[in-house]
């Protein structure tokens, strides 16, 4: 499984993806962190520059340390039908499916994209490592599990421009992939693929080629991008995007099941937003009994999209009902330059037919070493905070 | 609703009977599916040679709970427990063979404080054994949310053992229950015949050695579901108790079919609602009860992919491999055991020369071998009950431990020499017994789990062991008869409180179900 690591990797204590090389050329402010064991940058040069690179024009973000497998055998539909909570025979060969999985207990183990290549043909990318769970999950399926993170690179292209810069690349028919289609291209002797999918609410595409061809991809792609405003991103800038989007990240919004030591620290999908992606009529899945039961019972928790007055994002505020009986807290939260809205997403212990109308912030700030705080009103917003036309156009713009 | 049967329970061990007979007698409609062509499960007597009878697995009665033999009437069905209870002989090469009663013990070489350390040893241990007894007959509480049903008997069960027992013995209690029985016995015997033939009774049937801790609990478990010591050789074999269940069992109203394979566990929505026979046949039921063992059970009849992912791996991964063998023998006439009057080759003889015979025994099955001076329960059932023979004649029943499920190597090329060894160490204790035994049927656990259709061979279907017992057997998600699977219900040996001729899963499970709704 892990046969293409160097003898000597672990005295490394994150290892380089294969985009590496150019990420180092680039990166002028060393903001290296660990992503699931890769060296990944928070930022480049200036995450607003490379944040309106993403609204505005083209960005690249290395998404290479996502974690990948492949799953592949005649049981292949009818495994991830048992493993995540959607119903997966609507799936097509061809198209992209986003999930989340639970354990046993109807709580969240993580959420991921599902790519369907063919009949019996898939690979999971998920946030968190999964080999363990997925073969867990295969008894009694013929399914053959190969963990591909470390032979697959991939880079998210994200923004207006992404698609005049693709057209660039020699990628016939490439107008008329939907959103969450899947295309492949013969690429240097190998193939190229790409999905219309994306964690910005924007027009945007993923590219995957084997790791060989990585550099290759990333000088291709510069080029063809030189006049379209292309621009290398770190995490942070995709973060503020995220949100706006209102796309939930596994470890910020919800703690994987599988980390989660704290009774009820984890979470249902009910509980994060995502009981459209839960089909209760499947007759098996893991955790159904589970959240068959929760949804007769009621959740713990639900998580809500905020905009909030003011411009104090309000990371970490707890949130309160008529700023007196505490009714969460703020998972993420960033002040939105293109909504030009303050923003949140928050985690609130409240039934469900619990009015919300009356949610206040507690926000602390600091001015030089001296900590303030304000009360800010929230108002509970059901759509995206960001979501253009842009992104589902078929064929899309060539800004 | 139109259905014909209010409950279908697959195999007709003799807790699928028992069941059965509980359910028919509270007026509910059951069928009971039995693969083979006669009911009983592994409990049954079988002719492995033209006119000899022997009981295929367990042979010695000793569990059988007496609520069930007195709530079924079993007595009135033809039970005949054979007499009283036979005494355990552990046999020495020398011949100074130490004898075991219910509460002394006896021989040439037997001081007197050994026998009176033994009386205070077997009364230390039934007292404790009572601590545990009275949870053998019922539904063990569930840990995660408890109401106040499983709260009491959570709390009943630490009353039983304070105040039960009393502040001394519940220290005593607490202090052994996870120790082994090997430095047990060290503490209160100095009879190594004593302490090899004690160390057997914590380990029989399991894949388990004197040194590992938890055998002294597996050794108090047989004496809880035992209590009074008593072994009996049930008259006609263990054929005789199953032949007595299935006629109550049917005189309640239930019915038996046999030689009737299911195939698998009808779903419908994720409930049970039917089985499906080898032949394509659908029966409909409000319940299905599985008397099969749990990795059969879920893995095979419901199968692994209608279950949730993590039940489905603790199934998987549940301890069922079996090292018991069980051996058969033709005898022309009882051989001369040196030592012995033939008269007491009617009692239960063991081959326990000390903790280290046991201990080496097993330490072969760690690395797949068998043993080469196995460890031995041997009866010779005909001496009492002549009807397993042709006069004159005699059969021979041994258990044989250890002989591991996956044998390197496999047990077709290794099944002849391993009888071989078994003649040697019975010829070392009896001279002459290879010019008197004939014919040999060896079971290892491959066969006992192709003819008896239990995981690993192992008829506790699955181990004895802290970890699997109680509250968390087979596993927690299905420890209270009910499975994840609406509709289906366990009720052999892998469910509490496991195996062992006893009746007790039987009997709670119908309870459970009975509590329950159909």
């Amino acid at each position: 499984m892990r046969a293409q690591y160097d003898k000597e990797h672990f005295r490394q204590h994150s290892l380089p993806t294969p985009f590496h090389p150019r990420l180092a050329e680039l990166s002028q402010g060393s903001s290296w962190h660990c992503w699931k064991g890769h060296l990944s940058p928070a930022y480049f040069e200036n995450v607003e520059l490379e944040y309106f690179a993403i609204r505005n024009a083209c960005s690249v973000m290395d998404l290479s340390p996502m974690c990948k497998y492949r799953i592949r055998g005649q049981d292949a539909e009818a495994f991830f039908d048992r493993m995540v909570t959607r119903d997966m025979s609507k799936l097509k060969p061809g198209r992209v499916g986003y999930s989340v999985w639970c354990n046993d207990q109807g709580k969240v183990i993580d959420d991921g994209t599902i790519f369907r290549f063919a009949e019996h043909d898939y690979r999971l990318c998920a946030y968190e490592r999964q080999y363990e769970w997925l073969k867990i999950s295969a008894a009694g399926f013929e399914v053959d599990i190969t963990e591909q993170t470390e032979e697959i690179a991939a880079l998210t292209v994200q923004g207006p421009t992404s698609f005049a810069v693709l057209n660039k690349m020699d990628l016939p028919g490439l107008e008329t992939l939907k959103p969450f289609g899947i295309m492949h291209f013969p690429y240097h002797g190998g193939e190229l693929m790409v999905s219309r999918t994306g964690f910005t609410a924007d027009l945007g595409y993923e590219l995957w080629v084997e790791a060989s061809k990585a550099l290759t991809l990333w000088d291709e792609l510069f080029e063809a991008g030189r006049h379209h405003g292309i621009r290398a991103i770190g995490t942070d800038a995709l973060d503020i995007a995220r949100v706006e989007a209102g796309f939930i990240q596994a470890a910020d919004d919800f703690t994987p099941a599988n980390h989660t030591i704290r009774k009820d620290h984890d979470r249902s999908p009910f509980e994060i937003g995502l009981g459209w992606l839960v089909n209760l009529e499947k007759p098996n899945f893991t955790g159904r009994k589970a959240l068959i039961r929760e949804k007769e019972k009621g959740s713990r928790y639900r998580l809500v999209k905020l905009d909030i007055d003011g411009n104090k994002p309000a990371h970490a505020s707890y949130i309160f009902h008529d700023r007196k009986k505490l009714a969460g807290a703020v998972t993420s939260a960033v002040w939105s330059p293109t909504c030009k809205q303050n923003i949140a997403l928050a985690s609130l212990e409240v039934a469900a037919d619990h009015p919300l109308d009356d949610l206040w912030a507690e926000v602390y700030y600091q001015r030089e070493l001296h900590w303030n705080r304000v009360w800010l009103r929230c108002r509970v917003q059901d759509k995206p905070f960001w979501n253009p036309p842009r992104r589902r156009a078929t064929p899309p713009g060539l800004f | 609703m139109t259905d014909r049967y209010d409950v279908l329970i697959i195999g007709a061990g003799h807790n699928g009977l028992v069941c059965a007979a509980y359910l028919a007698k509270a007026g509910w409609k059951v069928l009971v599916l039995e693969r083979s062509d006669q009911p009983g499960g592994a409990a049954i007597t079988r002719e492995f040679a033209p006119g000899f009878r022997v009981s295929a697995c367990a042979h010695i009665l000793h569990m059988l709970q007496a609520k069930v033999i007195r709530d079924l009437n079993l007595k009135a069905h033809g039970l005949d427990l054979g007499g009283p209870s036979i005494d355990t002989i552990a046999l020495a090469e020398d011949g100074n063979h130490l004898t075991i009663r219910q509460r002394s013990i006896e021989g040439a070489q037997v001081t007197a404080a050994e026998k009176a350390a033994y009386a205070a040893f077997i009364e230390r241990m039934e007292r404790h054994a009572k601590a545990l007894a009275p949870q053998l007959l019922k539904t063990p509480p569930r840990l995660a949310n408890a109401g106040l049903a499983n709260a009491m008997q959570l709390a009943g069960m630490g009353w039983g053992i304070r105040f039960g027992l009393g502040k001394k013995r519940m220290q005593d209690f607490l202090r052994i229950v996870g120790m082994n029985i090997y430095d047990l016995l060290d503490e209160v015997f100095e009879s190594e015949a004593l302490k090899g033939a004690l160390a057997l009774d914590a380990v029989l049937g399991s894949a388990m050695e004197p040194r590992m801790p938890g055998t002294v609990l597996t050794y108090l478990y047989r004496l809880a579901g035992g209590l009074k010591s008593t072994l009996t050789l049930p008259k006609g074999g263990m054929g005789s108790v199953t032949a007595a269940l299935a006629d109550a069992a049917t005189t309640f109203g239930a019915e038996i079919r046999t030689a009737v394979p299911v195939e698998r566990v009808l779903l419908e929505g994720g409930r049970a609602v039917g089985v499906v026979l080898a032949g394509g046949e659908e029966l409909r039921a409000l319940s299905v009860i599985s008397n099969a063992d749990p990795k059969t059970t879920f893995l095979k009849l419901v199968g692994a992919r209608n279950l949730e992912a993590g039940f489905a791996h603790r199934i998987g991964n549940l301890r069922a491999s079996g090292r018991t063998a069980k051996v058969h023998m033709v005898l022309n006439s009882l051989p001369d055991f040196t030592g012995l009057e033939q008269d007491a080759l009617g009692n239960r003889l063991i081959v326990a020369a000390s903790r280290k015979y046991v201990e080496d025994a097993f330490n072969h099955s760690k690395y797949g071998e068998y043993s080469d001076q196995p460890v031995m329960e041997i009866t010779i059932p005909s001496v009492a009950d002549p009807s397993l023979a042709p006069a004159g004649k005699h059969v021979l029943s041994a258990i044989v431990q250890y002989a591991p499920f996956d044998l390197k190597g496999g047990w077709d090329a290794h099944k002849d020499s391993f009888v071989e060894r078994v003649v040697d160490v019975i010829s070392a204790y009896a001279p002459d017994f290879r010019d008197k035994m004939t014919l040999v049927e060896c079971l290892t656990p491959v066969d006992i789990e192709r003819e008896f259709g239990m995981t690993g061979g192992h008829w506790h279907h699955g181990e004895l062991a802290l970890d699997q017992l109680f509250m968390m057997r087979p596993t927690y998600g299905t420890a209270q008869y009910r499975t994840p699977i609406d509709g289906l219900y366990l009720c052999g040996a892998g469910a509490h409180p496991g195996g062992g001729v006893m009746g007790a899963a039987g009997h709670n499970a119908a309870q459970a179900i009975l509590a329950g709704d159909k």
